[in-house]
């Protein structure tokens, strides 16, 4: 399930795209490949899997002091490490079924 | 772009205060003026800020230009929020002292993880040298 993920992430970047837009208002954590890790609401994104983030609250405050006082954000895609998405927001059947479908349109 | 809902553009950050940090940890403070879509920035009355323990010192740098693959993040600064109540400014000397001390301390302990690490035969590559997608 997760190859096929893997799989349709690099060759179909739109089905992502598609699948933060589903995520737009909804809770997540963005962990960052320099280990900054963010709580938020309001989710948005573009073509580059950039991330908008409203209302944010970083979850390791003494560490990065610098986000006291910002309450929205933008983040380069390139950036992200992980998405931590709500488990009762996302249809993993749906998800594995268009990534499947994703990775087979490729192949041909 | 931005006339499609649920997408991200920085066009409504244009000309407000923002906090950018840099792929290499450093923090810039600047009235943002100008984007593209590879989230290059031009920052005006930048300063950059060194944060260290609950020190922090500014340092003027005038008109800049990211390059946007050096974008960790982009926020905006809430004027209105009070920020400065934890952290104490100190002048740029003095931070600049405290950041050398600390990168110091950071460097002793690295390598003797290293060192710890080439006994056992194991090696972790950093993280900045991988490739972007």
């Amino acid at each position: 399930c997760s190859y096929t993920l893997t799989l349709a992430c690099r060759c179909a970047p739109q089905l992502f795209y598609s699948f933060f837009k589903s995520l737009v208002g909804k809770d997540v954590v963005v962990e960052l490949k320099n280990d900054l890790r963010l709580v938020f609401y309001g989710l948005a994104s573009t073509a580059y899997l950039n991330i908008k983030l409203t209302d944010i609250s970083v979850t390791d405050p003494e560490k990065y002091p610098h986000m006291l006082s910002v309450k929205n954000c933008f983040i380069r895609g390139s950036v992200v490490r992980y998405v931590q998405l709500p488990a009762d927001e996302v249809d993993t059947q749906l998800l594995q079924d268009a990534a499947r479908k994703e990775a087979m349109q490729q192949k041909q | 772009m931005n006339y499609v809902p649920g997408t991200a553009s920085l066009i409504d950050d244009i000309d407000k205060k923002h906090l950018v940090l840099l792929r290499d940890g450093r923090t810039l403070i600047g009235y943002l003026r100008s984007i593209d879509q590879f989230a290059n920035l031009v920052f005006h009355q930048t300063v950059e800020r060194i944060h260290v323990g609950k020190k922090f010192g500014d340092i003027p740098r005038g008109i800049f230009i990211v390059r946007g693959e050096n974008v960790v993040l982009l926020g905006e600064i809430d004027v209105d929020k009070p920020c400065d109540t934890v952290l104490q400014q100190v002048s740029i000397e003095e931070i600049l002292e405290e950041q050398r001390q600390q990168q110091q301390t950071k460097q002793e302990t690295e390598k003797v993880k290293m060192q710890v690490l080439k006994d056992r035969g194991l090696s972790i590559p950093k993280a900045d040298n991988m490739d972007e997608y």
